[in-house]
């Protein structure tokens, strides 16, 4: 595995006191989509702007694609693209002088081809000629995706790309992503939107106060979620499972009075008929079943609240 | 150093320049004239000659001078602050360019606005006053270095004014009454002893002498030394701006 942002223990107190970065340690992998989920004030977009240059970090280590993002900033820098969460545009210049002077910035030399290719590709290229002003806040917020693009970065952060854009526009904007990462971009955005990390997402890392609680493979996390839980409720409490239940995944509860199978909701069979029968086959009559499942909100909650207790 | 982004910034500032040329142009055009009329008639009727020129003539280098120092302040300035104000810093802050280039970019771009408008206010003399300039080159020379140093000062004050007040209030302040008592539109000969010693303590006095010298080769002070003050200014200036980067005093949290 090749980590192309390399963090280590990364902290980060404002001005004021404040700790807003408790010790942050994150390998992301080159080539994939990690988002980093969390509410308002976690962090996330402070993790973004550390590794940007646009604030200092109080104690840790930045790696990006090999430079550390102090020492060797132009290394760095050059590899990476920022959406950032809020609209900072220079509203009396067009879209085509922003891109232009974005590419530039970054040190790239000019190729009006490749700037029309990703004008197109976001939908911005009528609106070249147009002042930043004169667009919607849905297409703003595309000119600042344009910007980033324009000088063609390794890593792309994207901070709350989808805030305040509507359901097609979200879906244009994942499938940009699916592109960008058929290209090889490593992808990190931010969002609150679970819907999202769930339907763009390599890796999930869920963020709170100032500490990550988690990060994922998705697929993990999916089968996770993916599994359901059905209690047997027994008649009369047993004192161990009988023998010839041995293939299922089964636990019996303390008190004996419950039996609590795991199962997978996507197989093609859940082996719950089968299990009742068995069960029945056993000499046990049951009183009722319940079924729960887990989601992925249910599982941000949990960590979420656990940070806070 | 990164040139293409040097390039950049320099275009993209200019840009804003240029969308308001007719105002840019015309404003320092209307002001000059003003300056002629009320000054040039007014108290060049009284006043005949200073050190054997007009007077009109004379006050021609201090009229430049005012103006772009005020000028390369106030573009300067506002060229970085608006950035601030309105968030896309940001992307300054995250490009791959060092503190030099960034500053290369901001101050030659309102550095060369000022020039224009120094350019401007000069052309327009001509239709007022006969005017010779003895040593063009030095001429040139003072007012670029001029241009460039009071650009890099008004960089400073955007970065550190928090708000439009602020950007405001150093030029107004400051800058201004230092301009106008600075020998802009009399000799420092003409004052009492006690204020022409005074006087000294003000650094616009020797751009001011040194720029005049350089139309009429009359000098309040010797050319040396209003080299030495702009050279010494612009030092100050830079090296204020290199901490500035250094720490992200104001830039970066
Ligand atoms: N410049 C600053 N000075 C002081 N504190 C700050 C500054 N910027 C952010 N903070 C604080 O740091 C914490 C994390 O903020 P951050 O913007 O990183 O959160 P976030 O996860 O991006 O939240 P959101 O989802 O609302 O965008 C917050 O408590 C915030 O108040
Ligand atoms: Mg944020």
């Amino acid at each position: 595995m090749t980590a192309i942002v390399d963090i280590q223990d990364l902290k980060k107190t404002y001005e004021g006191g404040f700790e807003a970065l408790k010790g942050v340690t994150l390998a992301i992998k080159e080539g994939e989509i990690l988002a980093l989920l969390g509410p308002n004030g976690a962090g996330k977009t402070t993790l973004i702007s550390t590794i940007c240059g646009i604030t200092t970090s109080t104690a840790g280590s930045i790696h990006v694609g090999g430079f550390c993002v102090d020492k060797d900033f132009r290394g760095a820098r050059s590899l990476i693209g920022l959406v950032p969460q809020e609209i900072n545009l220079e509203p009396f210049e067009t879209v085509w002088n922003t891109v232009q002077f974005s590419r530039g910035l970054f040190g790239k030399r000019r190729d009006d081809a490749y700037l029309e290719k990703i004008l197109r590709q976001l939908s911005l290229w009528d609106k070249r000629k147009s002042r930043i002003m004169e667009l919607s806040g849905g297409m703003k917020r595309r000119v600042l995706i344009a910007k980033a693009l324009s000088h063609e970065p390794r890593v792309l952060f994207l901070d709350e790309p989808t805030a305040g854009v509507d359901v097609e526009l979200r879906k244009d904007m994942w499938d940009t992503v699916a592109q960008l990462k058929a290209d090889g971009v490593t992808i990190i955005l931010t969002t609150h939107y679970i819907e999202e990390a769930e339907a763009i997402a390599d890796r999930v890392g869920v963020i709170n106060k100032g500490q990550l609680l988690l990060i994922e493979e998705k697929a993990d996390l999916m089968k996770r979620l993916g599994q359901k839980q059905l209690r047997v409720e027994l008649q009369d409490p047993i004192a161990a499972l009988p023998d010839g239940l041995g293939d299922y995944d089964l636990t019996l509860s303390e008190d004996g009075a419950s039996v609590v199978y795991t199962y997978d909701t996507k197989a093609d069979r859940t082996g719950i008929t089968k299990l009742l029968a068995d069960l029945a086959g056993a000499g046990l009559s049951l009183r009722d079943l319940q079924t729960e499942q887990s989601s992925l909100e249910d599982i941000f909650v949990g960590l979420v609240k656990e940070g806070q207790s | 150093m990164n040139w293409t982004a040097i390039k950049a910034i320099y275009v993209f500032e200019m840009a804003r320049f240029f969308r308001t040329l007719t105002q840019s142009f015309i404003s320092p055009v209307i002001s000059t004239s003003l300056y002629f009329v009320v000054f040039g008639a007014a108290i060049g009727s009284r006043i005949d000659q200073v050190d054997g020129i007009s007077y009109g003539a004379f006050i021609v280098p201090g009229l430049i001078m005012l103006s772009i120092m005020t000028q390369g302040i106030s573009n300067a300035s506002f060229g970085i602050y608006f950035p601030k104000f309105i968030g896309t810093i940001y992307e300054l802050l995250s490009a791959p360019v060092n503190f030099l280039e960034i500053v290369i970019g901001y101050v030659g771009a309102a550095a060369t606005k000022s020039l224009f408008i120094g350019v401007v206010i000069l052309a327009t003399s001509w239709f007022f006053v006969d005017l010779t300039i003895l040593h063009p080159f030095a001429m040139l020379a003072f007012m670029i270095l001029t241009c460039t140093s009071f650009a890099l000062f008004g960089f400073i004050i955007g970065i550190w004014a928090k708000n439009f007040e602020q950007l405001q209030l150093v030029p107004l302040l400051i800058v201004t009454p230092l301009v106008f008592l600075g020998g802009s539109f009399y000799s420092i000969s003409m004052l009492p002893p006690f204020w022409q010693t005074v006087t000294l303590f003000n650094p616009v006095v020797y751009l001011i002498s040194g720029f005049r010298w350089a139309f009429f080769g009359l000098a309040d002070v010797p050319v040396g030394l209003s080299l030495l003050a702009i050279a010494g200014f612009s030092a100050l200036c830079m090296l204020a701006v290199w901490w500035i980067f250094k720490t992200g005093w104001r830039i970066r949290s």
